[in-house]
């Protein structure tokens, strides 16, 4: 496993992200974050893993395999979850500028190195 | 035939990379045998996922299994990996056909009968889908009535009762023109429940569509029941951090994309296609097809 800090560091400065965090999937705590400064990373950890519990027993009961990317999209920017194995939950809060796409990228391949 | 699947099934299990697959599976879904041949197909997918007949297979069960969407997105990776296949233009031609999309039908046909000039059938079907043109251009008729055409036949699939819905998300878009495809489209499957688009409202009851699982069960209601929690989440989430309302939620699963769309009154749509959807594709059409939705649900009082 890499180093989270080193992980999170490298995925906060994609163009348009505000920040990233890792965090406990079972109670939404923070493991480790990067984040500018107005971002409250302990809203963002326990929402997003609170979203993604629920969207992995929606899947689940649609007879599908358990989710690999999340992107809650709203008016004003975006979130978005990659799950590292069964017990992390990568998170980044998004501006509208952001490429996502390269987001999504950088994303997955933290949650690799992460799981 | 009970004896021939039997041998190909006999050879299979002692050859599992036999194509024979193909033929086993085409046998028993012309027995109705739909839950076993669409696990031979997928079995035989898994093997030869670059294999364009096999996604034919599947996507003419798929079709018989009232799946259009994901008969849609099969022939059109059939298609990807083979442009010529004739069976996959004929199959596509049936589903725009039944979507009422009288162009793109033609042009299938068209496809179809130009890789495959000795079926007489795909002629017919042509020349039927022809003749209705002019008079649908100038509104003299409405939409194909659902299981009257030859081009079902003509595919290998059948014409089915009340009409497999049209492949909700690539007709309209892939054509880029008819803009009441999409409107027509969202409200067939909201109204026949196709198993690929489900509309639920704030209390986790479902209003339209229906949601099949893998193996063909029908999961729309505990998935609806989901579902709620899921929206009032979301908007909890975009509330809370700023970031106003939520417009979409886009799941990437390893089998399957999904996106779900806020409707009016804290309800949320939920579309679903295979994995090799789409994504930003597939957000846009879940929220155009929230919006047609609504207006569905507003008229159906």
């Amino acid at each position: 496993m890499s180093d989270p800090r080193e992980v999170l560091d490298r995925l906060s400065s994609v163009r348009g992200l505000r920040g990233s965090a890792l965090v406990s999937a079972a109670d939404g705590l923070v493991v480790a974050d990067s984040l500018m400064t107005g971002v409250d990373g302990r809203a963002l950890a326990a929402l997003a893993a609170s979203l993604a519990i629920r969207l992995r027993r929606t899947v689940e009961a649609a007879g599908r395999r358990p989710p690999a990317f999340l992107q809650l999209q709203a008016a004003g920017g975006a979130v978005l979850a990659a799950p590292c194995g069964p017990d992390l939950v990568l998170v980044a809060i998004a501006t509208t500028e952001a490429n996502v796409g390269l987001a999504r990228l950088e994303m997955l391949e933290a949650a690799r190195r992460l799981g | 035939m009970a004896d021939d699947i039997r041998a190909m099934t006999a050879q299979l299990a002692a050859d599992p990379a036999s194509l024979v697959f193909l033929e086993l599976g085409e046998a028993l879904r012309q027995r109705g045998q739909l839950d076993a041949a669409y696990k031979v197909a997928r079995t035989g997918l898994a093997r030869y996922p670059d294999l364009a007949r096999a996604h034919d297979l599947c996507a003419r069960i798929l079709c018989d299994r009232r799946e259009p969407d994901r008969a849609f997105e099969e022939w059109v990776t059939a298609l990807e990996l083979d442009p010529g296949l004739a069976a996959a233009h004929k199959g596509l031609g049936f589903l725009y056909y039944q979507a009422g999309d009288l162009a793109s039908a033609e042009r299938h046909l068209e496809l179809a009968a130009s890789g495959d000039p000795a079926d007489s059938g795909v002629r017919a079907a042509l020349e039927r889908v022809r003749s209705r043109q002019p008079m649908a251009e100038a509104g003299a008729v409405p939409a194909p009535e659902a299981g009257s055409i030859g081009p079902a036949e003509a595919a290998g699939v059948p014409a089915a009762e009340g009409g497999p819905a049209p492949p909700a998300d690539a007709a309209p878009e892939l054509d880029g023109r008819e803009p009441g495809g999409i409107e027509r489209s969202v409200v067939a499957e909201l109204e026949q429940g196709t198993g690929a688009l489900l509309l639920v409202d704030a209390n986790g009851l479902r209003l339209g569509g229906r949601l099949r699982a893998p193996d063909g069960a029908d999961v729309s209601d505990p998935v609806a029941a989901l579902l709620a929690g899921a929206s009032r989440e979301a908007a909890r989430t975009a509330r809370l951090l700023a970031l106003g309302e939520w417009t979409h939620l886009a799941v990437e699963c390893p089998d399957a994309h999904l996106v779900l769309a806020a409707t009016k009154e804290g309800g949320v749509l939920l579309a679903l296609r295979g994995p090799d959807a789409p994504m930003g594709r597939l957000a846009r059409f879940a929220e155009r097809a929230a919006v047609v939705a609504a207006r569905w649900l507003e008229a159906a009082g």
